[in-house]
């Protein structure tokens, strides 16, 4: 049964064709060819296919498309700026070398987006358990949990300047 | 995965004659657990009711000493509840500790009741709680209500509707947390009133949550971490699996139960 909807992502309106059994993933990045978001587990496992709706963190292979249509989704494609300027996030990452095979990173991106959101001083205890629910096999998590607690002193001074 | 007809209820009402409409319907809440099962193949459903939309079903409700969640909240709303943090701190810290936040913005109450996931967090505040399972067709006091491995008294097509109980004296949930899953290896929710204790363990059981009478009646005796080393701990009627076996099982039992009563 096909269905026409509409998904509000990174602030645009995407008019698309899909089925009900379809996941936010498969609508993301097979309709939508938003493809920074990334299926690897597949069962809500792993977080690589995390991204904001209503700015809280979800598995978008395990949440059902129908239900994000009346969200405003944000996957990794938002956070640099329309010019292609890393965001202080991304921007970390980098420095740190944080992303090894890069597979997990547009996950752990999105989750620490939101966690530095709500919580803009957090300590590294609460960083790792913020990305509990975001597995990267390569790092060791040691450089990305600094890449966060970087861009979060960052994104302090740039707004107390 | 398995294709089935989505549906977006208005009402509970509306819900229901949805769920005794179709062959095989399946309640869709958070999804946290169907659509993996879905995905594996493991559940095939022809038609998926979505409580999500439906208003009445989301929100704590703080009266009193009386605390009533709709079985739509999910757990980061449970966690982030004010009221519920001031009244009774243990269930709230108890959400905010199920599995990542990814599964708190999406996971519901009410379907992790339903589930009734012998290693799932709820089922052991509710048993200690002494809660009550309010379905679109009655009320269900939570001992009758966990029957056993993701079993429970629910009828078919049955619909929980929120979960209420009255907030305890002093009360804390301790648990071992699988460090990958997050799910408890074993969790223990102590819950202290007037001279009542009462203690509930979950990610032990065979048979799923159960209450454990040694404990609550050395606690209601003495209410100190120091009074659970005066109780036995048996093994049986305890999970074995590649995760720990009994004897690992009923040591973590004393262990999170003084957790759980140093922090109550």
């Amino acid at each position: 049964m096909k269905m026409l909807a509409t998904f509000n992502v990174n602030g645009r309106d995407y008019d698309t064709v899909i089925e009900p059994h379809m996941t936010l993933a498969d609508v993301l990045r097979d309709k939508l060819r938003l493809t920074g978001t990334k299926r690897a587990c597949t069962a809500g496992n792993c977080g690589a296919c995390t991204v904001l709706a209503d700015e809280d963190p979800i598995c978008s292979c395990i949440t059902l498309a129908v239900l994000a249509r009346d969200k405003r989704i944000e996957t990794v494609e938002g956070l640099a700026a329309p010019g292609g300027a890393l965001s202080p996030l991304q921007d970390a990452f980098v420095k740190n070398n944080a992303a090894q095979c890069g597979f997990c990173t547009a996950g752990m991106l999105m989750t620490a987006q939101a966690q530095l959101r709500d919580n803009p001083r957090p300590t590294r205890e609460e960083v790792k358990q913020s990305i509990s629910g975001n597995i990267c096999r390569c790092t060791g998590y040691v450089k990305i949990v600094d890449a966060i607690m970087q861009a979060a002193e960052e994104i302090q001074a740039a707004e107390g300047a | 995965m398995f294709q089935s007809t989505y549906h977006r209820a208005g009402s509970v009402a509306e819900a229901r004659a949805l769920l005794d409409g179709a062959e095989e319907a399946k309640i869709l809440a958070g999804g946290q657990t169907l659509l993996p099962t879905m995905k594996q193949g493991l559940a095939a459903p022809s038609d998926l009711v979505d409580l999500r939309g439906i208003a009445a079903l989301r929100g704590v409700t703080v009266d009193g000493g009386s605390v009533t969640i709709g079985a739509m909240t999910t757990h980061a709303e449970v966690a982030a509840h004010d009221g519920l943090a001031r009244l009774c701190p243990a269930l709230a810290a108890l959400a905010g500790g199920i599995g990542d936040p990814a599964v708190r913005h999406m996971g519901t109450i009410g379907g992790s009741v339903a589930n009734n996931d012998p290693a799932a967090d709820y089922p052991a505040a509710l048993l200690a709680l002494d809660a009550v399972v309010v379905t679109d067709a009655r009320e269900i006091p939570a001992e009758e209500y966990f029957a056993g491995l993701f079993t429970t008294a629910l009828d078919e097509g049955e619909i929980v509707t929120s979960v209420r109980f009255t907030a305890p004296g002093r009360a804390a949930y301790a648990k071992f947390p699988n460090p990958a899953s997050r799910y408890a290896m074993v969790g223990v929710f102590v819950a202290k009133t007037g001279d009542d204790v009462r203690v509930a363990v979950t990610g032990a059981g065979e048979d799923g949550v159960f209450r454990h009478e040694g404990l609550e009646a050395a606690l209601a005796a003495d209410f100190s971490p120091a009074a659970v080393d005066g109780v036995e701990i048996s093994g049986e009627g305890l999970m074995s699996d590649i995760h720990g076996g009994v004897d690992y099982r009923a040591q973590l039992i004393a262990v999170m139960a003084k957790r759980a009563v140093a922090a109550a």
